[in-house]
């Protein structure tokens, strides 16, 4: 990657929409009235949508609006309980995914469909119709992911793929079966804004040889950068039709959320706090086969102010994250300090003892068991520093009084402590374990993705808890892909590329486009960096 | 040790290993789309005593055979309406499939408990036969010998080479994910099920038919059970099953013809007896430990109901 001026997906301007769809071509989708009834909740109410050839049209609308359910409907995954669907103007009933694929309907899904033990290839040739010879199609996955900037090794087993890379697989396989309708379901979310852009371009591009697209997404810039028309929906229910580029973003949330945007207060960090966390030449082989070794990480996380990690998903993040919070031991305890212990062979649990609480990626797998209720998931983070158990007893009362706590004060909808973690959407669940990791009042905080998938109104409200946290003393460290998060919240950002750590700049003096630089691994002083620089050459001065 | 005991002693190991063969591949296959089926003794059972049965009244063993693999497809078969149609318990429903086959079978097999069957003469491979120790050992064997081996190489085919392979291991994966992109996860799972039964009942009607060609309560003896041990200590790799099976087979004759042969060794029999068992296992586990080996092969829905969302 060359390219020097990274512009935010954002600052895209309105300009660069082609000509559109035209207005008087017939809609190649069209949903009337659709409803769709779950035994406790409405997930549609009657909702109208149309979708010409050519066209972009986005859906928006916050967690539990309904935009996946409608999806799955038009993609055969789910039926609806009422309404109509024409497709090319005629009226049809999508029965299995495999019909919607046939009709020439593709789907992105927000939670990757794919299948962790097989390979990459493996998984794109079971959702493609016909038989493709895997070494062929190998071959198509490289051209297809090369010429929309997806990089991705063909050959690689899903579970060693980070989030991210998971998303590219997604993006790939639907592009290999040419659709006429496009479903994107949150596409962006973990995307680096070189990649957003490339997306964008291969979007348009796919729009203007006539392929309709449905993007479903809560982020206004990038609705506003990629649409040509919205649909929004609240609470089930078709809230408005517009064009996102006649409308201002807080017109946009009003429709949405039916109040104004919220966003973070963020005051300057106190300085000169006590170190908490800090990693001196910390290098560490991956245990995955795959994965990314990390080198040489030098990085301090001081008492009341946050560090960001930005980079592109699979360059060490997952590694760093489980070095961290214990998950994989190191053989020495020096690399690693925690609240002023070495703690390089230490287990999760001891970790938690000193003060550190941790939020992974996964939600449902490592951040929270899936099948538990909340209440067992709360105890298993909270069970020593919360004293929810004591002589080896599980006291059910405390450990459901703090599950309760969890729920009201990070606002979690669900039904109540006895739910299960699967039931509840992800936004929801994201702000239970935020919730969960923040209460129990830690010395260090360190978070991956926090709002990877959360709605506006409840990333905002994780962010500004994160802030609330530095703020009563915390050292917090924030991972994450999405770089206007960290410059919404962080004090200070560092870079991680191919396993090694970039200095750290205050977040004030640094932009999006040097990071952007950064994260392709060329700061100043990087190993790639004198690699590409004559021995005699002075270093650059950045 | 002379060639001929060499040569009779690898002969009966492959006779022993082909019943624990035939059954365990047919239950990998219906693991590897994430159905348990611990049923296997009574579909066997099932399997030896309609094999025995129907081979005794017609004359022909290859009817027998075919009898055989129908019966253990209906046990499979009922295992599958409860577990896969009726979501039950699919640990239960083969517990209980196990027991109900196995005395289903002796109340079947009582009238044919004195009879003896005729022995079916082994199929000679020309030419190959006659290489030392090993030609007589290998290629002068029962037809199902020989059908152990392609069920082996079809299998490492199917499983690893072929898209309906590929299917099958993603539907025992993540059953949504499958059906999120447009498989019949069910009709999947059945078609894994009632092989896993055919293979069953094969594996009952070589014991009955051609292993030991008489009928008795029994006469099982636990092979079913070693079977899904086998499968799961071999991390669903088949050609480790194979290596587990003869291993089984080769650990079972040796200490069969030590017990015999009339050696005065300080070692208590029962332990004798007990050895293939948990050396099988041992080096099963010793050879399948890597942690990377067992999660890419290990089938994650195995045991689970799944149930389309409407």
């Amino acid at each position: 990657m060359s390219q020097r001026s990274v512009p935010s997906a954002a600052s895209a301007p309105p300009a660069l929409h082609h000509a559109g769809p035209d207005p008087g071509a017939p809609p190649r989708l069209q949903l009337k009235g659709i409803s769709k009834v779950y035994p406790t909740v409405v997930a549609n109410d009657r909702v109208d949508l149309a979708v010409r050839p050519g066209e972009i049209r986005a859906i928006l609308g916050e967690n539990g609006a309904g935009k996946s359910t409608l999806m799955k409907i038009i993609y055969g995954v789910t039926h609806a309980s009422a309404g109509q669907m024409l497709w090319e103007g005629r009226e049809v009933q999508v029965a299995n995914p495999a019909h919607a694929r046939r009709l020439g309907i593709g789907m992105v899904f927000q939670h990757f469909s794919l299948f962790e033990t097989l390979s990459v290839v493996e998984n794109v040739a079971l959702a493609l119709p016909g038989r493709p010879a895997l070494g062929e199609l190998a071959q198509r996955i490289s051209e297809v992911s090369e010429r929309y900037g997806l990089p991705i090794d063909p050959r690689r087993h899903v579970h060693a793929l980070s989030v991210g890379e998971r998303q590219r697989v997604e993006i790939i396989r639907c592009l290999l079966q040419n659709p006429r309708l496009l479903i994107m379901d949150e596409p962006t979310s973990v995307l680096t804004p070189q990649a957003v852009k490339k997306l964008f371009e291969t979007l348009r591009q796919l729009a203007a040889e006539g392929c309709s697209i449905l993007y479903i997404s809560h982020k206004l810039d990038e609705i506003q950068a990629l649409c040509h028309t919205a649909t929004v929906l609240r609470g089930g229910k078709l809230s408005g039709e517009c064009i996102p580029a006649e409308e201002t973003p807080q017109s946009m949330a009003r429709l949405m959320i039916g109040k104004e945007l919220p966003h973070c207060e963020h005051s300057a960090a106190q300085a000169g706090g006590e170190v908490r966390l800090s990693l001196a030449g910390l290098s560490h082989a991956s245990l995955t086969p795959f994965g990314t070794d990390l080198k040489d990480i030098h990085l301090d996380v001081r008492a009341g102010e946050i560090v960001g990690i930005a980079g592109v998903s699979g360059n060490g993040q997952q590694e760093l994250l489980r070095v961290i919070s214990g998950e994989e031991t190191l053989a020495e305890k020096f690399p690693v300090h925690i609240c002023g212990v070495e703690a390089g062979s230490l287990r999760p649990g001891a970790r938690r003892r000193l003060g550190l609480t941790f939020v992974p990626e996964e939600r449902l797998g490592r951040g929270a068991v899936p099948d538990l209720s909340l209440t067992d998931n709360a105890l298993l983070t909270a069970a020593r520093g919360q004293q929810l158990v004591t002589g080896g007893f599980v006291r059910f009362g405390r450990a459901r009084a703090f599950a309760e706590r969890c729920i009201a004060a990070f606002n979690v909808k669900c039904g109540g402590p006895g739910a299960a973690a699967k039931s509840l959407s992800g936004g929801n669940l994201q702000k239970f374990i935020v919730g969960r990791e923040i209460l129990q009042a830690p010395r260090l905080f360190v978070c991956a993705q926090p709002t990877w998938g959360v709605d506006v109104g409840a990333a905002a409200f994780i962010r500004q808890s994160i802030i609330d946290l530095r703020d009563r003393g915390c050292a917090v460290l924030v991972i994450s892909e999405e770089l206007d998060e960290l410059f919404e919240i962080c004090d200070r950002i560092a870079v991680i590329a191919k396993g090694r750590l970039s200095p750290s700049r205050p977040a004030g003096e640094t932009s999006v486009e040097d990071i952007g630089v950064w994260m392709s691994g060329l700061w100043p002083g990087s190993a790639l960096m004198q690699a590409a620089t004559p021995a005699y050459a002075e270093p650059l001065d950045v | 040790m002379d060639a001929g005991l060499i040569t009779s002693m690898l002969f009966a190991t492959v006779v022993a290993g082909t019943p624990l063969i035939i059954v365990a591949l047919g239950l990998l296959v219906s693991e590897k789309a994430g159905v348990l089926n611990l049923g296997a003794e009574g579909m066997m059972a099932m399997g030896a005593v309609a094999a025995f049965a129907v081979t005794h009244h017609s004359g022909s063993a290859w009817l027998g055979v075919l009898a055989g693999m129908g019966a253990g497809m209906a046990m499979a078969l009922i295992f599958g309406v409860l577990t896969l149609s009726l979501l039950a318990n699919q640990v239960a429903s083969g517990l209980a499939l196990a027991i109900f086959g196995v005395g289903l079978a002796a109340f079947v097999g009582k009238p044919y408990e004195a009879v003896a069957l005729q022995t079916v003469p082994p199929i000679r491979i020309p030419f190959i036969a006659d290489l030392p120790i090993v030609g007589e050992a290998l290629y002068n064997q029962q037809a199902l010998v020989y059908f152990s081996w392609a069920l082996f190489w079809g299998l490492l085919w199917f499983l690893y080479r072929s898209r309906a392979g590929l299917v099958l291991r993603a539907v025992g994966e993540s059953p949504s994910s499958a059906h999120a992109i447009g498989y019949a996860v069910i009709r999947i799972r059945y078609l894994a099920v009632l092989f896993g039964g055919a293979m069953a009942g094969i594996s009952g009607a070589f014991l009955s038919v051609f292993y030991t060609p008489m009928w008795a309560e029994g006469m099982v003896a636990g092979r079913g059970w070693i079977a899904l041990a086998l499968v799961v200590f071999a991390t669903w790799r088949p050609l480790r099953v194979m290596m587990g099976a003869y291993l089984f087979g080769g650990v079972m004759i040796t200490q069969l013809f030590i017990q015999g042969s009339g050696l005065q060794i300080d070692f208590p029999s029962q332990l004798l007896s007990s050895l293939p068992y948990w050396a099988t296992i041992v080096v099963l586990v010793i050879i399948s430990r890597n942690a990377n080996t067992i999660r890419l092969n290990s089938p994650l829905s195995l045991g689970k109901p799944y149930r389309p969302d409407a």
